[in-house]
């Protein structure tokens, strides 16, 4: 296996102790840490997918990559660089990390058409030449075809999955080496999630494009991701390949997760008990120790890990790019 | 629709997608009954306004234009609406009073919608102390007593239909300034606009393609409501006497009928005529302007 030294030297994206807090409205309020040390490395190519669920700060984890958010502490390189903050910097670094948004047709202003819509990346960037060429085939590479049928039309006269599509081609049209994919296919039928998943999947082959898929739902990325990354409170507990994740999670949140995702597991259905996560108050200790079934069960204080649950942050091990890791105290006895 | 066409280059694209959009808003105009005869009406008016010289001579409109004739006098073959207290023709001034109110309506409502667009525009897309001092400008003219502050103004500046105008449009800009600012709010949080930054635009860029396109109908809607506010402002200023005393305004017409004693003496002719045309005028503007903001405005047009 490679070390770690060399994977870091060619990641296209590494996010290193990334923290993401937002001050309170209030005074005396407490802080929202809705990023709090996310450690993260993508190859180019590679399909990684961020599981998590609503308030585990996926998105804004998402946001900060893309340089919309300001990092608290931390770091995040692309490209062996950290992220411009200088105007003519900052454009070029868009042009090579695209986002594709959870509605499609939010992101579609109403008033255009598809070609406008399109268009819309290259006339920023102010390439203008072959823009009809450009535009039609990368509508055709992600599935509208014949391409001439679709640019004269209207936001409203495409269905949520042809949305979509005119999405993901205005990101592709700038030739992007990362996709941030926010719940791609959450707003859409059942029936064309999976061409829509599959669709990324070719483009991240074909172009090698790394793509982050960030999704609440475990049930959808394991047929196109490389590697799984759960969230939890601002913070990765578990990540590792798809295979291993889905098979043998080894964190005690995944499992829960899990077990009423996939019955094939036949893992034990877990409702979570608890409070819902609060990123203003993360409690000492393990951060998922109030709704953690090891701890509710007695199974930690019978393993002798109850002290440090409740007292001492876990934290993901030095890994490798493809190690299964997970932050739990009964990983370590 | 025609789907396949088989070399498009974006101008001709972006041509035919305007002549489509004006060929569904004069479709729908053409189905709105009272929107469009209140176009008929404008339109009407509009042509009166442009044909004035040749539907009666600007000297009938000189104080010694009626020494000749009889004063106060009824309708009659050769003065269709009759005549004033110092024997002018009604109908001529009548006639040339619609050019000096049109052109007062619309010229000042030019000047509000662009300062209130303005104002809008930079108040709802750049946050912060300069929104909340344009904000507080903005409240500043929404509850000033408008009347006074127009006399005022009137008094100051002078009394040409320029000048009248101009003081019209500054006192009226404050409506539409907080209607824009409203829609460009909303329009900044939309998708399409965080989809545009993602793909590395700048303000400019988001202003020009996606905010001002989308604030436009409404300020278009907005504009033909406020020209017949604008009129009506003329006319109370030009029946207050703080008009412009040498172009005969249709309110300046009023204020002749009313320091003459047309009433009591019964002359209906002096004041019944251009208090028609504008009553007229502000309501074919508003059923116009009605119509428009209906096609104009996605939430009331239901699509």
């Amino acid at each position: 296996m490679s070390s770690n030294k060399q994977y870091s030297g060619n990641a296209l994206l590494e996010l290193r102790d990334v923290h993401v807090a937002y001050p309170s409205r209030r005074r005396g309020g407490s802080v929202a840490r809705a990023v709090d040390g996310v450690q993260l490395t993508l190859q180019p190519g590679e399909i990684v997918a961020l599981v998590g669920e609503s308030g585990c700060g996926k998105t804004t984890l998402a946001r900060a990559i893309l340089g919309l958010q300001q990092l608290s502490q931390g770091t995040i390189q692309f490209d062996g660089e950290s992220i411009p903050t200088d105007a003519a910097g900052k454009k070029l670094f868009r042009r090579q990390v695209q986002i594709v948004f959870q509605d499609p047709t939010a992101s579609l202003n109403p008033r255009q058409s598809v070609y406008e819509i399109v268009a819309e990346g290259l006339r920023i960037h102010g390439n203008s030449e072959n823009e009809h060429k450009i535009v039609s085939a990368a509508l055709e590479r992600c599935g509208l075809h014949p391409a001439d049928r679709y640019l004269l039309r209207y936001p409203h006269e495409l269905s949520g999955g042809q949305r979509q599509r005119v999405v993901i081609a205005g990101a592709m049209v700038l030739e992007p080496r990362l996709l941030i994919a926010d719940e791609p296919v959450s707003s859409l039928d059942a029936s064309v999630r999976g061409e829509i998943l599959k669709l990324l999947q070719d483009l991240a082959r074909d172009k090698n494009m790394a793509v982050l898929v960030v999704t609440h739902d475990l049930g959808l990325p394991w047929n196109i991701a490389d590697r799984i990354a759960v969230m939890y409170l601002g913070r990765i507990v578990e990540i590792g390949t798809t295979e291993d994740v889905l098979a043998r999670p080894k964190h005690p949140y995944t499992r829960a997760l899990l077990s009423v995702v996939h019955e094939h597991l036949q893992l034990e259905q877990q409702i979570l008990k608890g409070d819902t996560p609060d990123p203003t108050s993360i409690s000492r200790g393990c951060r998922f120790n109030p709704r953690c079934p090891m701890v509710q069960s007695g199974e930690a204080e019978r393993l002798g890990i109850l002290q440090k649950c409740l007292n001492d942050d876990p934290v993901l091990p030095n890994k490798q790019n493809n190690d299964h890791i997970a932050a739990c105290h009964a990983l370590n006895i | 629709m025609s789907d396949s066409v088989a070399s498009i280059s974006p101008r001709g694209m972006t041509w035919a997608r305007r002549k489509r959009a004006l060929a569904r808003v004069w479709r729908e105009l053409r189905n709105d009954r009272s929107g469009f005869s209140g176009l008929l009406i404008l339109l009407g008016f509009g042509l009166v306004a442009l044909c004035a010289p040749l539907i009666a001579d600007r000297s009938l409109l000189l104080a010694a234009a009626g020494r000749n004739n009889p004063d106060l006098a009824g309708p009659s073959a050769k003065f269709l609406l009759g005549t004033d207290d110092i024997g002018r023709d009604i109908l001529a001034q009548l006639v040339w009073g619609s050019r000096v109110s049109l052109f007062i309506g619309i010229f000042a409502t030019v000047v509000a919608v662009l300062i209130g667009s303005l104002v809008g525009l930079v108040a709802g897309y750049v946050k912060g102390k300069v929104a909340t001092v344009l904000l507080a400008i903005d409240n500043f003219f929404l509850v000033v007593p408008f009347l006074p502050l127009a006399i005022v103004l009137a008094v100051i500046l002078g009394r040409s239909p320029v000048t009248l105008a101009l003081v019209i449009g500054f006192t009226s800009w404050a409506g539409s300034a907080r209607l824009v600012r409203a829609q460009v709010l909303s329009l900044s949080e939309r998708g399409y606009v965080e989809r545009a930054r993602a793909l590395g635009a700048n303000s400019r860029h988001v202003i020009l393609r996606h905010i001002l396109p989308g604030v436009a109908p409404l300020i278009i809607a907005n504009a033909t409501l406020i020209v017949p506010g604008a009129i009506l402002t003329e006319s109370t200023l030009s029946f207050l006497g703080f008009g412009d005393r040498l172009s005969p305004s249709w309110g300046k017409l009023l204020d002749g009928a009313q320091s003459s004693g047309s009433i009591t003496l019964n002359a209906w002719w002096y004041y019944l005529p251009p208090g028609l045309c504008i009553i007229t005028v502000v309501l074919a503007f508003t059923l116009f302007g009605r119509a428009l903001e209906r096609i104009f405005d996605p939430r009331l047009a239901g699509r």
